[in-house]
C-alpha cells in the first residue's frame, strides 16, 4: 500500500480568552488543541479520526486542509507539504466541514462553475463532472434555486458536491453526518465507499461509533491532542465493539468515566 | 490571472444579480439626492420670492410731493394716513397684516432742499417701519429702500459708480463656472465616492467572513493576491456607479438648487480632455478608497463593526474635501501629490479651476495606484492570516 498522507509531530496551540479560561477552568493562557500528533493513510482507504468532543479532530483536520497553520510538525500529501507549499496541497483535496458556507445567494449551478475555476477545470470536464455528480445526488432538480431557499440535506449535498469539483486524490471530510437525517446520512456514507472504490483517499472525524465501524480501514483515536491508538480497526477493536474498546481506552488514558 | 477574473465576475453577478442592492447602491444615492436638492431649491425660493403681482399695503403720513412722483413712476400704490393712525399701522405691521410704514417730517421737500451736508446738523429723518419676518414686508421694504437711496443719489450727484451698460466684471464665464466647481465639487465627489465604496466592501469582505464563505474559497488553491485583487477591482466599479449616480443627481439638481445664479454655471465650459482626466483621477481614487475600506472590514468581524471602523477614515475624507474650499487653487508642489486622498483632491481642484498639470495628476494617479497594489499586498496577508479570516 502506498503512503499518501503522512502526519508528523503536528502541534497547535490557542490562546484563550480570559471568559474561555474560567469555562475551561484553567489559569493557562494557552491551550493545546493538537499535541505531536502523527499518523499516515494509506491510498485508497478510508481512515477515521476518533474522539469526544474538544479532542483536537476539527483542527487536525483544518491544519491538514491548510486553512490553518501547524505550530509544530508538517504534513506531506502526496508529496506536497501543507507548511511549505499549501497552494498544491489545496489542489489535491476536498475539504468538507460544517464551517465551510456557500454563498447563498447563489444556486448550486453556479456554485458548481465558480469553484470549477477557481480549480482551473477544463469546461468539457467540468460540464461531464457536474452532470454525474448532480445526479448522483439528485442536486438536477434543485440546481437553478438558490442555495438560500434549499433544506439543510439539500445544502448538505451541495457542499459535498463542490468540494469535489476538481476530482481531488484526497477527501477529507469534518463529521459528515452531522446534523443530517438518517436517509441523507446514508446517501453520504455509500459516497465514501464509492470513492474508496474509485481509488480515493477518505479521511474523515467523527464521534460516531458505527460510522467509522461501517466505513474505516483504519481508525486513530485521538484524546486531548494526542493520537492514543493507530491502527486497522480490527487491530483497535481485538475482538470487542468499537464502543466497548473506545471506553476502555478513554478509562486506561483519562481514567474512569464519573 | 484566470482566478482574478472569476472573482472578478463572481463580485458582479453577486450585486447586478440582486435588484435590491442595485436599486440601494447605485438607483436611490441619486435620485435621493435629485429630489432633495430640487425641493431644497424650489422650497428656498419660495421662501424668499414675493409673487409677482403682489400689492404691497403701504401707508405714508406726510407724503412728499417729490417721492409720490417716484412711487407713481414706479406703480406702486399706498394710502396716506394721519399721524394719528400710525400706532394702529405699526400694530397691522406686528401681525403681518400690513407691510410697511413710511413717516416722512412735515415739508420734507422743503427741509431735504435747504440741507447743507456740511453744515454738521441732523438731516431729514425718513421713519421706514416693516416687519423683517414677513416675506412681503422684507422685500417691499427692501425695493422702497432701494428707491429712497436712488432718489437721494440723484439729488447730490457728484459722480457715477459704473454707469451705461459696459460690463464691468471681468471674470469670464469659465472663470466663474471654475471657481464655484472647483470649491464644491472635490468635496461632494469624495463624499459620493465614499459612500459609494463604503456601501459594497463591508459587505463583501466582512460579510463573507461572518457568514464563513471566505473559508470556502480559501481552501481553492487561487492565490490570496487574486482573491484581493478581483474583490477590489469588482467593488471599484460598483462604488464607481454608485458616486456617479450621486455626482448626476447633484449636477442634474443643480440649476434648481442654485436658482437664478445657476444660468452662469455651464458645466460644457470643460473640454473632454477635462472630463478624461477628471475620470482617471476618480477611479484612481475610488481603487484606493476601495483598498483602504476593504482593510478595514478584512479586520472587523462583522459588516456592524467594519460599518463603525470606518467611519473616522469617512470624517478624514470629509475633511480633506473640504480643504478644496480655502487655500486659494490647487497646490503647486509635487509632494502634496503623493498624499493619499488630499492628491485627489488637489487633482480635481486643478481640474475644475482650469490650472492643470499634466505631471501632478500623474504623479498623484501613479502613487494611487501604488496604494492600491499595497492595500492588496495587505489584504492577501491578512486573508492568509488565520487569526484575522477565523476571528471570532
Amino acid at each position: 500500500m502506498k503512503e499518501i498522507l503522512q502526519a508528523q509531530g503536528l502541534c497547535k496551540t490557542f490562546k484563550l480568552s480570559a471568559k474561555q479560561q474560567k469555562l475551561e477552568k484553567t489559569k493557562s493562557r494557552t491551550k493545546v488543541a493538537v499535541d505531536h500528533l502523527s499518523f499516515t493513510a494509506y491510498e485508497g482507504e478510508i481512515f477515521g479520526l476518533l474522539g469526544p468532543n474538544g479532542a483536537g479532530k476539527t483542527t487536525t483536520l483544518r491544519m491538514l486542509a491548510t486553512l490553518i497553520r501547524p505550530d509544530e510538525g508538517d504534513a506531506i500529501l502526496d508529496g506536497a507539504s501543507v507548511v511549505r507549499e499549501p497552494d498544491k496541497v489545496r489542489g489535491k483535496i476536498g475539504f468538507l466541514t460544517s464551517e465551510l458556507k456557500l454563498e447563498e445567494f447563489f444556486t448550486p449551478n453556479y456554485l458548481y462553475d465558480f469553484f470549477s475555476d477557481l480549480h482551473q477545470v477544463p469546461k468539457e470536464q467540468r460540464e461531464a463532472r457536474k452532470k454525474a455528480l448532480f445526479d448522483r445526488f439528485g442536486i438536477d432538480q434543485f440546481a437553478e434555486v438558490k442555495v438560500a431557499n434549499l433544506s439543510t440535506g439539500m445544502k448538505q449535498k451541495v457542499s459535498l458536491v463542490i468540494s469535489l469539483v476538481h476530482d481531488p486524490k484526497v477527501v477529507i471530510f469534518d463529521e459528515p453526518t452531522n446534523g443530517l437525517d438518517v436517509l441523507t446520512a446514508k446517501v453520504v456514507t455509500d459516497f465514501l465507499l464509492e470513492l474508496k472504490s474509485q481509488g480515493k483517499t477518505v479521511i474523515v472525524s467523527t464521534h460516531i461509533f458505527s460510522l467509522i465501524e461501517k466505513i474505516c480501514d483504519r481508525v486513530g483515536v485521538i484524546i486531548d491532542g494526542k493520537m492514543i491508538v493507530c491502527d486497522t480497526l480490527q487491530a483497535v477493536c481485538a475482538g470487542k465493539s468499537l464502543e466497548d474498546r473506545f471506553f476502555d481506552i478513554y478509562a486506561e488514558t483519562v481514567g474512569e468515566l464519573q | 490571472m484566470n482566478s482574478i477574473l472569476t472573482i472578478f465576475k463572481k463580485e458582479l453577478a453577486r450585486f447586478f444579480g440582486d435588484r435590491r442592492m442595485v436599486l440601494s447602491t447605485i438607483l436611490l444615492p441619486g435620485l435621493l439626492i435629485y429630489v432633495l436638492y430640487t425641493f431644497m431649491g424650489t422650497a428656498m425660493t419660495d421662501m424668499y420670492g414675493v409673487e409677482e403681482d403682489y400689492q404691497a399695503k403701504i401707508s405714508v403720513v406726510n407724503m412728499p410731493a417729490s417721492v409720490q412722483g417716484l412711487l407713481q413712476g414706479a406703480g406702486i400704490g399706498y394710502e396716506d394716513i394721519t399721524p394719528e393712525q400710525e400706532v394702529q399701522v405699526q400694530e397691522e405691521i406686528s401681525n403681518q397684516q400690513a407691510d410697511l410704514l413710511m413717516v416722512f417730517p412735515e415739508d420734507f421737500d422743503q427741509a431735504v432742499a435747504a440741507y447743507d451736508s456740511s453744515s454738521g446738523g441732523t438731516a431729514p429723518n425718513v421713519q421706514v417701519y416693516y416687519n423683517s419676518a414677513g416675506t412681503n414686508s422684507q422685500a417691499t421694504y427692501t425695493m422702497m429702500v432701494q428707491l429712497l437711496d436712488q432718489y437721494e443719489a440723484q439729488m447730490s450727484n457728484k459722480f457715477d459708480l459704473n454707469s451705461g451698460d459696459t460690463v464691468y466684471d471681468l471674470a469670464t464665464e469659465q472663470d466663474t463656472v471654475g471657481s464655484i466647481f472647483s470649491s464644491l465639487l472635490p468635496m461632494l465627489l469624495m463624499i459620493f465616492l465614499f459612500s459609494g465604496c463604503m456601501s459594497v466592501a463591508p459587505e463583501s469582505i466582512s460579510g463573507e467572513k461572518e457568514r464563513g464563505t471566505i473559508a470556502t474559497l480559501l481552501v481553492t488553491p487561487m492565490k490570496r493576491s487574486h482573491l484581493a485583487m478581483g474583490k477590489i477591482g469588482a467593488l471599484a466599479i460598483i462604488a464607481l456607479l454608485s458616486g456617479l449616480s450621486s455626482t448626476l443627481g447633484t449636477i442634474l439638481s443643480l440649476p434648481k438648487l442654485m436658482g437664478a445664479a445657476s444660468d452662469s454655471l455651464d458645466a460644457t465650459v470643460y473640454s473632454v480632455t477635462d472630463y478624461l482626466m477628471l475620470g482617471v483621477v476618480i477611479l484612481s481614487t475610488v481603487l484606493v478608497l476601495v483598498a483602504m475600506i476593504s482593510l478595514i472590514s478584512a479586520f472587523a468581524k462583522t459588516i456592524k463593526e467594519a460599518q463603525t471602523l470606518v467611519m473616522p477614515l469617512m470624517v478624514v475624507a470629509m475633511f480633506v474635501g473640504i480643504t478644496a474650499m480655502f487655500g486659494g487653487g490647487a497646490q503647486t508642489d509635487l509632494y502634496y501629490y503623493l498624499i493619499p486622498l488630499y492628491n485627489s483632491v488637489q487633482c480635481m481642484v486643478a481640474i475644475f479651476s482650469f490650472e492643470i498639470s499634466t505631471t501632478n495628476i500623474l504623479v498623484a494617479v501613479v502613487s494611487n495606484l501604488v496604494y492600491t497594489g499595497l492595500g492588496v499586498f495587505l489584504l492577501a496577508k491578512m486573508f492568509n492570516s488565520e487569526r484575522i479570516v477565523f476571528s471570532k
